[in-house]
């Protein structure tokens, strides 16, 4: 038998025990994290979540760490994975309260993990400024958990702002108004079809074609082939990661002629940018940021810098915000986590993104919700409260 | 019902365990509670599992499908009905979709059952996001004031009518037929058994429990959404557990389950980079040394120290 794989899990086991047990000293802050390393959210989280918070914790140790009570504290990450199962977010989170004695925990990723956590977090206090969870129950959950914060903004609001730009285009004259809409049967894409429908209909659209498509669908092209032969001005695609890019490669093989071409999840990351090239060019998606702002800039620069890898143009920057935010208010009021969650109630932060504060919601009322992809940039078109949007440019085929 | 005197002291052993369990969040209302509704949840899936698979040697696939189907129950009536109502329901319902499973499926035998049972957490799944999808149905919220004690207990409550049930199957004629029909279907079948209407009934069991125990922890989400509540890893360790106990005895299940629970824990908390990864290896691990489970490593000590004491 080989015993030699066995005994070197055996002591790695051994020096991972010891190495946690060793680094737990009083002198740093430590700050948990829990997100998909593994599971189907793991390609989402490993572009948005887990780079800023490393970039985040690497610059603020760079600088000396935070000043809590006039003493400088470096911050001590603790990270786990939670394989995308909301029983072992929990698990991982009670872990990193009672367990790893945590000062604080940057919220979960994705919706349902979010909402997983969320009752921890409010027994154990830890205030929850939740980014990759996307609602419209903002003001009942707040109302059930008062710790709990929302930044990248509201479900009907994305639809609503997508209805907007496409008016926007038609009354300019760009475009008649016929739409095509398509959505992915699965939670978020069912949400947001759901909220546009009665939207589109209330702004004089005709929507010629209406279907959706299993998640994880491989062919895409009947999608694509039924709405080219309802010739619509517009095609709006409610989608998630893998059907973003499957409905763009059909469309640029069935060369679809319409002015306006919109899929959701995943369109502002860089790859998206980067697999497509020049036909990504005006293709419209969900999120957005403004490009041109020095501080993204700079942003983007140290976040390529710190983990090799470009940042996505929404959630990767309203990330690190939120960590922004929460390192403000640690240093503004102590490790009292109370006196954190009243601080982030009553205050307006500095952050990447511009100024960020919280209604009486819990909500962050300013964020990016369309954004279109302009000369290799992803670059925000329609926004509730942010500067720096652009105007929209029309879709003029795939080359 | 004629009791012997070992059958008493089995019982009321049984009832004291339960009675210190019962004492867990009295005792810590955190971490150790958190993985106590973990190991409550797996020894109700894993020991009614057994409880089919066991005798019959039919491995079911299915328990993610009606764990998922319970979770929507609570997530659906949760607003109009109380919670004791869904679970029942839940119940009912689990039950009634394992029958028509089961009257479809079990005269099936090997790899073609374990087929069907993984297709069939798929096929729920995508009948519910059909409806939602048709009906623009919203994401499901459960927000209720029930907390980690309250569902240990249900949980509990449900793991002892689960062992009591399993006790009474062992006990009964129904119990007996299973274990000819696992020995040899044929024979059963021309000692005048009806295999189909017996494995049908016992397969109600696994599913309206999965059910119920989904209907339980839907609470502990609070968000419901398919891929979350029918994710297939679930059937795939419900069966790891249970076998790593031993599904020949009713115990069985929950000798693999609370080692087991607690490994996953130490693997999870010390390899956050590696997770899966050393799960597997310690899969392959278990498989190489542990064949029979924790019941055949019981078993051969017992033989060595009987053999021992004869001599």
């Amino acid at each position: 038998m080989q015993l030699r794989p066995f005994l070197k899990l055996a002591s790695a086991l051994t020096i991972a025990s010891a190495l946690a047990a060793s680094a737990a000293s009083a002198e740093n802050i430590r700050i948990g994290a829990v997100a998909p390393k593994t599971g189907p959210l793991a390609g989402g989280a490993t572009v948005t979540q887990w780079p800023s918070i490393q970039l985040w914790v690497n610059q603020v140790n760079e600088a000396g760490g935070l000043t809590v009570d006039g003493e400088k504290m470096m911050i001590e990450l603790i990270e786990y994975d939670d394989q995308t199962n909301p029983g072992e977010t929990i698990k991982a989170v009670q872990r990193l309260a009672t367990q790893d004695d945590a000062h604080f925990i940057i919220a979960p990723y994705g919706t349902g993990l979010n909402l997983a956590a969320a009752p921890l977090f409010d027994r154990y206090g830890y205030p929850q400024i939740a980014v990759s969870a996307i609602t419209d129950q903002q003001a009942d959950l707040a109302a059930k958990f008062p710790n709990m914060f929302f930044t990248l903004g509201t479900t009907t609001a994305l639809a609503a702002d997508v209805v907007k730009v496409l008016s926007d285009m038609r009354d300019a004259g760009q475009m008649g108004d016929k739409v095509a809409m398509v959505n992915v049967a699965d939670a978020f894409g069912i949400e947001l079809a759901t909220a546009a429908k009665p939207l589109f209909e209330e702004a004089g659209f005709e929507i010629v074609y209406e279907t959706s498509y299993p998640l994880g669908t491989q062919d895409l092209s009947p999608v694509i082939k039924g709405a080219a032969a309802a010739e619509p001005d517009a095609f709006v695609a409610w989608s998630y990661p893998p059907d973003t890019f499957g409905l763009t490669e059909q469309a640029m093989i069935e060369d679809l002629d319409v002015k306006a071409f919109y899929t959701a999840v995943a369109t502002p990351f860089p790859g998206y940018g980067g697999r497509f090239g020049a036909a990504a060019e005006g293709v419209l998606g969900a999120g957005g940021v403004n490009p041109d702002s020095p501080a993204f800039q700079e942003y983007a620069a140290a976040h390529e810098a710190v983990t090799g890898n470009k940042p996505d143009y929404w959630a990767s920057a309203t990330t690190y915000a939120s960590l922004e935010i929460l390192g403000q208010a640690i240093e503004a009021v102590g490790l009292d986590r109370e006196a954190v969650s009243a601080h982030l109630k009553e205050s307006t932060y500095e952050t990447i993104l511009g100024p960020i504060s919280f209604d009486e919601n819990n909500s962050n009322p300013d964020f990016w919700t369309v954004g279109q992809w302009q000369g290799g940039v992803f670059k925000g078109v329609a926004s509730r409260g942010r500067d720096g949007t652009v105007p929209v440019i029309i879709k003029e085929g795939w080359e | 019902m004629n009791l012997t005197a070992t059958d008493i002291r089995n019982l009321i052993l049984a009832a004291g365990a339960l009675g210190v369990c019962a004492l867990l969040p009295l005792g810590d209302n955190g971490y150790w509670l958190g993985l106590g509704v973990t190991v409550a949840m797996f020894t109700v899936l894993a020991t009614s599992w057994a409880l089919f698979s066991g005798p019959t040697h039919y491995i079911s696939l299915a328990t993610a499908a009606f764990f998922g189907v319970g979770t929507y129950v609570t997530g659906l009536g949760i607003d109009s009905l109380p919670f004791w109502v869904l679970v029942g329901l839940a119940g009912i319902i689990g039950a009634v979709l394992a029958a028509l499973v089961g009257l479809a499926t079990l005269r099936l035998s090997g790899v073609y059952f374990v087929i069907f049972t993984l297709g069939l957490a798929e096929l729920v799944r995508q009948v519910i996001t059909w409806v939602q999808n048709n009906s623009g149905q919203k994401g499901l919220y459960v927000l209720t004031d029930l907390d980690e004690a309250g569902i240990y207990w249900w949980l509990l409550g449900l793991a002892t009518a689960v062992f009591l049930a399993g006790w009474l199957i062992g006990r009964s004629r129904l119990g007996f037929a299973l274990r000819i029909i696992g020995d040899d279907e044929t024979v059963a079948a021309h000692s005048g058994i009806n295999t189909a209407l017996a494995k049908v009934m016992l397969f109600m069991v696994p599913g309206a429990v999965a059910a119920m125990t989904g209907a339980i922890l839907a609470p502990r989400y609070v968000y419901i959404e398919p891929s979350l509540a029918f994710a297939p890893i679930l059937s795939f360790q419900v069966v790891i557990m249970a076998l790593l106990g031993g599904a020949s005895r009713l115990w069985g299940p929950l000798v693999g389950v609370i080692p087991f629970t607690i490994l996953l824990e130490v693997i999870s908390s010390n390899f956050p980079n590696q997770t899966t990864l050393v799960i597997g290896i310690a899969f392959l691990v278990i498989v190489y040394l542990l064949p029979k489970g924790f019941v055949g490593l019981l078993d051969k000590a017992m033989i060595r120290f009987n053999g021992r004491e004869g001599a």
